[in-house]
């Protein structure tokens, strides 16, 4: 039997590639470290990113010139200014040494082949010397949105190669891992966090976890979409849900929501970007390649909002293909080749077959636009400290660090998790050195105590009110048709008003089965309350940003506007109060001014502040909005201009 | 379309371990067929509509994260790939044997994988501490290409299942056990030499319990060669033994 109290230093919620390595972090200075997850770890959705990490090794010719710096400006330029620039150059400043670190871990990165190299490029077959002398280094191969050869890959496995390495080496430090666990509240005493509440998904007991330091790590939220999202059925964000739950904590950019261009048509299974990346087309209906008249820069590779907006509007303009679930479009690989889909490409191979019956090196593939990434979470410093509660923390998908602003890379993730997990597993470790657990158990015994109770009125309620599943299935057709890839203020206003009926459904539920432990309608229907409150903040959020940006795209305000949304939208919402509120706070110190990102439209408003006075105000600022002080002053790892002389 | 509907018969296994109440059993459910049904598909939509209590594990449902085995008319599968166009109209469903059962279809694989972890200790030995500042070490890309074809087992414990050594003792590495030792014994970076391989190879629970009948291979999901994994640990570990005994 698990006790009801258990205690440890630092508390890790998930053990995806972010918790995981932060974890490694905490345990090698010298901490005890726990981590809860929903399912073994090898299974958190982390093992399923394909394509590859982005980190400017430069080691193939077509990277040639590339730097940290290049990479800055392509995630900046990415995050259409929505990124906190300082926080973009620490992580492209580090994510080659994050890319090594998992060689060192085991990782069998492809490597580069010195000699002549048969090469895709914006639909040329050309023939490429790579040098001898870079022979057996990591290869790195094209992706979206960015100016260089950059994402690292271990074929088209790379999570999962990267996942297993990473759990290695928690299993190699000892660290204890209790899996089927959920946190399913933040124990807090207003100013600081002193753990979780957990249940056990076993059994359905609830215990407390005690910690000197706690840390978020539960990825993204994509299943507020429903079925149409690429993500894992455990996507379910109850991790940025418990965040908001407190009312103190705030989410940060929750309305900025990624879709994937190529997602299978119907089942939403991902298609990685390695594909165009490697040289695939997209094709309509006839047949014809129209990114290129659309794109003629970058064409298939432009970055994920703008080539899923194009796609979007050729299949309203009647040229998608028709299918019993709606039109899709096609990814056109046939050319590259049965060898080169069979290795380098071997699980988009398996997945052709599996789940569509069709051999991509003969056959097209169907696709369309998908939910894919969460570029809203838990909003934190640069140190991955959460703004409101001290010795909360979070990194990964479920954070907002914020690297990505309103549309994140390609491979950018992947990296992410890596590089805060180190920087922030850094932090907590020093954070929870020299601090004494405050064995504050009334406060601990209380929510665990509100966590039951919950559980029980859910077990109580009888009558015939609607099930979990069918108000699940609302809110995934209201947020893919209203709060999808072009937004309007109207249909926004009506997604607000739909949710908020779910919401009340959600009050008035009954579950069939009663089942007090192993019961996984009772699990699901616990999580259903976060999930509509964060599609809520999603919805909201739109309509407020009255601007297109990244990601958020308004019909009715289709220009980004700098002079009055150079800004991070917050939400807090508390438990019991009826709505959330919404606050705004300065991006970021800005060294790359707004501009053009090299793709997509060119209209925009400009900024009526100069930069120097938008900059002096940032750290007040963001310090009002609940920021909390990080180890080093703010801007010390902006190198200020260094993207001038930068060649991307 | 209608007449060509195909009326699905499901026939699955009940059993809470956790409540004294519970008694083994199977639960029949009938379905509609519909183009591209996964058993993912299915089994959720015999979980809402007619019984929400049934367990079952899902998480990536793309065949990668390894959650989702069952034993599928008889035979281990990945659940979330198995399309039901594929199986007769009648479709048994029953846990892994091997793995202790959690409820209904539901089994713990992670406890089974991370002791196979532990005691093949899967992870790269006695490598120098990491330096941030060096570049990385070089390795040709067919080995990193070799070393990657290992590396795709996904855990999920279908050649376990399959195993006759497994079913008789649990703790035999079966096929993904060997795989990984195999996985680590080619790759470069990893100091351990023969010997130390063979301490785990040649245990009661290493590559000679196996008896032969390589269901493993037909079975793996990701197509793992294991029937050459296992040749070649057979052969390097009758080759330590030797050269142990010349000695
Ligand atoms: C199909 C797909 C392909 C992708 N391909 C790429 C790619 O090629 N390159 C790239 O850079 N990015 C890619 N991404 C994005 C990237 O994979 C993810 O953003 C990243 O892996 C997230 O890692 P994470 O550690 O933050 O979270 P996850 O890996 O999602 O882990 C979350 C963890 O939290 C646990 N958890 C959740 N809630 C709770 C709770 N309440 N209590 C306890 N535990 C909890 C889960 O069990 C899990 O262990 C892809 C994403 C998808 C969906
Ligand atoms: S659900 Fe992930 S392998 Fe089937």
């Amino acid at each position: 039997m698990t006790s009801k109290l258990v205690t440890t230093d630092v508390l890790v919620i998930g053990g995806g590639l972010a918790g995981e390595r932060c974890a490694i972090e905490a345990a090698t200075a010298g901490h005890e470290a726990l981590i809860l997850s929903l399912v073994p770890p090898r299974r958190s959705h982390s093992c399923a990113a394909q394509g590859g990490m982005q980190a400017s090794l430069a080691n193939c010719v077509k990277a040639e010139g590339d730097s940290p710096t290049v990479h800055f400006l392509d995630t900046v330029r990415g995050s259409d200014w929505g990124a906190d620039q300082e926080v973009a150059n620490i992580f492209a400043e580090e994510a080659p040494v994050a890319v090594r670190e998992l060689a060192h871990y085991g990782v069998p990165w492809s490597r580069v082949r010195g000699g002549k190299n048969h090469y895709f490029i914006k639909g040329e077959e050309v023939d490429i010397d790579e040098p001898l002398e870079n022979d057996g280094l990591i290869g790195q191969r094209d992706f979206g949105g960015t100016a260089k050869w950059r994402a690292c890959y271990a074929a088209a496995g790379t999570g999962h190669a990267a996942l297993y390495a990473v759990d290695s080496e928690v299993v190699r430090l000892g660290i204890e891992v209790r899996d089927r666990v959920e946190a399913v509240a933040l124990i807090h005493d207003g100013s600081r966090c002193l753990g979780a509440v957990a249940r056990c998904l076993r059994t359905g007991a609830h215990f407390a976890v005690m910690a000197k330091a706690t840390v978020i790590a539960t990825g993204g939220y994509g299943r507020i979409y429903g079925q149409y999202t690429t993500n894992a059925t455990i996507n379910e964000g109850t991790g940025a849900s418990i965040a908001l739950d407190t009312g103190i904590v705030p989410l940060g950019n929750m309305e900025a929501v990624q879709f994937h261009p190529t997602a299978l048509s119907p089942s939403g299974i991902l298609v990685t970007e390695g594909c165009r990346g490697d040289g695939g087309y997209l094709l309509d209906k006839n047949l014809e390649r129209f990114m290129v008249e659309r794109e003629p820069q970058k064409q298939e590779l432009a970055s994920r909002d703008v080539v899923s907006r194009h796609m979007a509007e050729v299949m309203r303009g009647g040229d998608g293909v028709e299918s019993p679930y709606g039109p899709h479009l096609w990814l056109d690989i046939r050319h590259l080749g049965e060898e080169h889909l069979r290795t380098k490409l071997l699980e988009v191979w398996d997945i052709c077959r599996d789940f569509v019956g069709r051999n991509p090196a003969e056959e097209l593939i169907p696709v369309r636009p998908t939910q894919h990434y969460s570029m809203g979470g838990v909003r934190v410093n640069k140190d991955g400290q959460a703004y409101g509660l001290g010795g909360l923390f979070a990194v990964g998908e479920a954070a907002c660090w914020d690297m990505h602003g309103f549309n994140r890379l390609g491979g950018n993730s992947l990296a992410e998790t890596l590089v805060s997990g180190r920087i922030v597993g850094r932090r907590v470790a020093e954070y929870v050195s020299g601090y004494e657990l405050r064995a504050d158990t009334g406060i601990a015994l209380d929510a665990l105590k509100a966590a039951e109770q919950r559980a029980a009125a859910w077990l109580a309620r009888s009558g015939n009110g609607p099930s979990v599943y069918e108000i699940r299935d609302a809110m995934g057709e209201t947020m893919m048709h209203k709060v999808g890839i072009f937004r309007t203020g109207e249909e926004l206003t009506e997604a607000v008003a739909e949710l908020g009926q779910l919401l009340d459904d959600c009050d008035n539920a009954v579950l069939r089965s009663k089942d007090p432990g192993l019961n996984p309608e009772l699990a699901f229907a616990m999580r259903l309350r976060g999930m509509l409150r964060l599609a809520m903040t999603v919805a909201k959020g739109a309509l407020a940003r009255t601007e297109s940006r990244g990601a958020h795209f308004r019909t009715d305000f289709p220009v980004r506007n700098d002079s009055d949304w150079l800004n991070r939208t917050l939400v807090r919402w508390g438990m019991d109060e009826g709505m959330p509120t919404f606050s705004y706070e300065s991006t970021g110190l800005i060294d790359l001014p707004p501009g053009h990102r090299g793709y997509g439209s060119d209209e925009r408003i400009e900024m009526t502040t100069t930069l120097d006075d938008y900059n002096k105000n940032v750290l007040a600022d963001q310090i009002r909005h609940g920021r909390l002080d990080s180890d080093e002053e703010m801007g010390s790892r902006l190198r200020r201009g260094a993207w001038k002389t930068a060649t991307g | 379309m209608s007449e060509t509907t195909r009326q699905l018969r499901f026939e699955i296994f009940r059993y809470n371990p956790e409540d004294a109440d519970s008694e083994p059993h199977t639960d029949v459910f009938e379905l509609e067929e519909t183009p591209f049904m996964t058993l993912y598909i299915a089994l959720n939509q015999i979980r809402e509509k007619f019984d929400p209590g049934l367990q079952f594990d899902f998480a990536c449902r793309s065949a990668i994260c390894g959650s989702c085995a069952m034993m599928v008319n008889g035979r281990p599968a990945l659940a979330c790939r198995t399309l039901t166009s594929d199986l007769p109209d009648k479709i048994c469903l029953y846990p892994l044997p091997v793995f202790k059962l959690i409820g209904d279809l539901s089994v713990d694989t992670g406890t089974w994988f991370r002791a196979m972890v532990e005691r093949t200790e899967a992870w790269i030995h006695e490598r120098l501490p990491f330096d941030p500042d060096a570049t990385e070490e070089r390795m040709s890309d067919d080995i990193a290409a070799a070393i990657y074809e290992n590396d795709r087992c996904i855990e999920c414990g279908c050649c376990v299942a399959a195993c006759g050594a497994a079913n008789i003792d649990s703790a035999f590495l079966a096929g993904a056990g060997l795989n990984r030792i195999a996985r680590f014994q080619m790759d470069p970076r990893d100091q351990r030499t023969d010997a130390d391989w063979f301490e785990v190879l040649a245990s009661e629970q290493g590559v000679f319990a196996c008896i032969g009948m390589m269901a493993c291979e037909d079975v793996c999901p990701k197509e793992l060669p294991l029937l050459d994994v296992y040749g070649y640990l057979r052969r390097k570990s009758l080759a330590t033994a030797l050269s142990s005994r010349e000695k």
